[in-house]
């Protein structure tokens, strides 16, 4: 879906209908049907004065200003459910409401102030909690077992790790990194990670706003990455995967790429021997949208949980292709409030009643904004004794023993 | 209307701070430095009177490192002219900042006469708020400090503020212009600059860098000691049940005669 995508760069600017329909993906809405599958699958189309579909209306008929400073993208959690089901193939998430929510921002003076600290902090600190770049590492000490940082050790390595930000500094993402850090270990692979020196890796830029900030984390991130040897990247955030699968190719980035869970499936064979714990519950997947809608990867994190013993699996109704975004996406991530003060359901209230509805006793993640969302969701509906969630990788790390 | 913004980088807290082996300074090693959050409030009313009368601002820095990416920030969101004076250095007390300020303000050509001097009221390294009222002092202006509203009259002579007191008070001062405000919060929060537009500013638009002038000011008052607080008394705990705990509470309470 990469390909139609424009640098960032040049999209810098006030937006014309011609130099609009001048980008290949302007011209493309051209060959809308207005069927508007969109704006029906979208998660939140019935709180967008313009959902999708209206919106390339609008466009169309030039009416561009009233696009631009509506604030309905505001709600557009960069889920790909819409790219996913339109016939014309129009890649609305990647590359079309990208492109009008970087106008939306020029023009509209009203910021979420939540998402602009979030965004500042990227800029800043390379992480949008806004921590210390210095600290990245500090869970390392805690790992259990050794973890190389390129910095100390520069030797190459055959896998690099890119930890990313909520599975650095977010206490239950460190979950997610001591579990990766054992499983990897227990392969025996040649691992190491970037530590202080990764900064984010801007998915959230060019899909919740901001290109420029997308190209500031890009070009920074390549310029470390080029320092080090190593023959494939391996990342724990579906995010960055995204980000590194179809935007860093602009720069250059040709690294054999992975994420953490289709990565550990490929393995799977050597660690199965490893797995024997029985946990004895019943788990239900939550397929994450850049994991899954975006990249395919439905199979791979199923055939882990299934491998673990005495897990038992179901699925929930919306599944798959189908899944609804935990609506962390797109600069969801920092817009809970703003969604609750416009009095709208939270997209991870709404999946925990679903994961609920299963009688799963575990919610399976392998998203690292789901497992912050959907516990505060639980907290929140009451249902924190019914239900757990866990990351695939955290159940993997639980099912080995010592 | 010509509106003269002042910025000045403080340390950024997000990072621990040390104290230098000297025993009087921050360790500057692994210390990053941001702009005031106060002056970025003054460069947002100032931006705010741009808006509502026409007009310019000039954003006025001493250097210091990231002071350039503040700088071409401030352009970004509007700002029309930056400059920043160098050679001051890191970690200057504030009367050494006022009278930087001062010098620059009369060497550097098309700076002054301005109709307004905004800067933040307080900042992390100034928390008497010394620096504006110094500032005012030299230039024989004017000041008025902790300020939430300005509103200049037709004349562009005169201006309406509005000062914030403790406990949710306010007042409304009548001050001639030009005059030196130190800025407590703007009308709005301070707002978001795409990153695409700081790094246009970048490509597009110059700072000026001036050299700070010979004549420093010997230093009036000097730091003798810097510390990190050190704990003398700790908290007791009280453990057990919550009804064991409760009765220790009122033990405790009646031993000190507060029941």
């Amino acid at each position: 879906m990469g390909d139609g995508a424009v640098p960032a760069e040049q999209m810098i600017g006030e937006m014309t209908l011609e130099n609009f329909l001048g980008f290949p993906e302007g011209r493309r809405v051209l060959t809308c049907i207005q069927c508007g599958l969109c704006a029906g699958t979208c998660p939140y189309g019935e709180a967008m004065d313009y959902p999708p579909r209206r919106i390339i209306g609008m466009l169309r008929a030039g009416m561009l200003e009233q696009v631009f400073t509506s604030d309905s993208l505001l709600n557009c959690v960069a889920c790909y459910a819409c790219a996913a089901k339109c016939p014309r193939k129009i890649d609305l998430t990647g590359v079309l409401l990208p492109m009008v929510k970087e106008q939306v921002l020029i023009h509209r003076p009203d910021m979420p102030s939540e998402l602009q600290r979030a965004l500042e902090s990227k800029l800043r600190y390379g992480n949008p909690m806004g921590e210390s770049p210095r600290k990245r590492a500090a869970w390392v000490k805690t790992a259990g077992t050794p973890v190389r940082i390129m910095a100390e050790d520069p030797r190459p390595a055959d896998v690099l790790w890119f930890v990313e930000c909520y599975t650095s500094y977010y206490p239950r993402g460190q979950d997610n990194s001591r579990a990766t850090a054992r499983i990897l270990h227990a392969l025996g692979i040649d691992f190491a990670i970037l530590g202080n020196e990764e900064r984010c890796a801007g998915e959230c830029g060019p899909l919740s706003w901001e290109p420029g900030l997308f190209n500031t984390l890009m070009e920074y991130n390549m310029a470390i990455l080029q320092k080090y040897s190593f023959k494939r990247i391996v990342t724990s955030c579906p995010h960055a995967y995204d980000a590194f699968k179809h935007r860093y190719p602009y720069l250059g980035f040709r690294y054999p790429l992975d994420h953490t869970t289709p990565f550990i499936a490929r393995h799977l064979e050597r660690l199965k021997p490893r797995l024997t714990r029985k946990l004895n519950c019943t788990v239900t997947y939550h397929d994450s949208c850049c994991l899954g809608r975006h990249n395919g990867f439905y199979d791979e994190p199923r055939m882990l949980l299934q491998a673990i013993p005495g897990v038992k699996l179901t699925e929930m109704t919306h599944n798959r292709v189908n899944s609804i975004c935990c609506g962390g996406g797109g600069g969801g991530m920092w817009l809970d409030t703003y969604y609750k003060a416009k009095g709208y359901d939270r997209l991870s209230e709404r999946r925990v009643r679903e994961a609920v509805a299963t009688g799963a006793d575990v919610l399976a993640v392998s998203c690292t904004y789901e497992v912050p969302r959907f516990e505060d969701a639980l907290k929140v509906l009451g249902y924190d004794k019914k239900m757990i969630v866990r990351d695939v990788v955290e159940l993997l790390a639980e099912a080995m023993e010592e | 209307m010509r509106i003269l913004v002042l910025l000045k980088m403080v340390p950024d807290v997000v990072e621990e701070l040390e104290v230098a082996p000297d025993g009087r300074s921050l360790d500057l090693e692994f210390l990053r430095l941001m702009v005031n959050e106060r002056d970025d409030h003054a460069l947002e009313e100032a931006l705010l009177l741009k808006e509502r009368y026409g007009g310019s601002v000039t954003v006025l820095a001493l250097d210091a490192p990231e002071m350039d990416d503040a700088l071409f920030t401030a352009l970004a969101k509007g700002a029309d002219r930056a400059v920043k004076v160098s050679g001051g250095g890191v970690g200057l007390n504030t009367c050494a900042t006022a009278s930087l300020f001062a010098q620059a303000l009369s060497a550097v050509p098309n700076l002054w006469p301005a109709d307004l001097v905004l800067t933040g009221c307080q900042a992390i390294d100034d928390l008497d708020g010394l620096l504006a009222p110094l500032l005012a002092h030299k230039l024989k202006l004017p000041y008025l400090g902790l300020v939430t509203r300005v509103e200049v009259d037709a004349s562009g002579g005169r201006a309406t503020l509005v000062k914030e007191y403790a406990g949710g008070v306010r007042g409304e001062f009548d001050v001639s212009l030009p005059a030196v405000l130190g800025v407590q919060a703007a009308e709005r929060p301070p707002r978001y600059v795409p990153v695409a537009r700081v790094r246009a500013a970048m490509k597009s638009q110059k700072i000026e860098a001036v050299p700070s002038s010979d004549r420093v000011e010997a230093a009036t008052v000097g730091v003798l000691r810097l510390a990190k607080p050190e704990a003398t008394e700790h908290a007791e705990m009280l453990e057990g049940t919550p009804e064991e705990v409760a009765s220790k509470v009122c033990e405790v309470l009646a031993e000190r005669g507060l029941l």
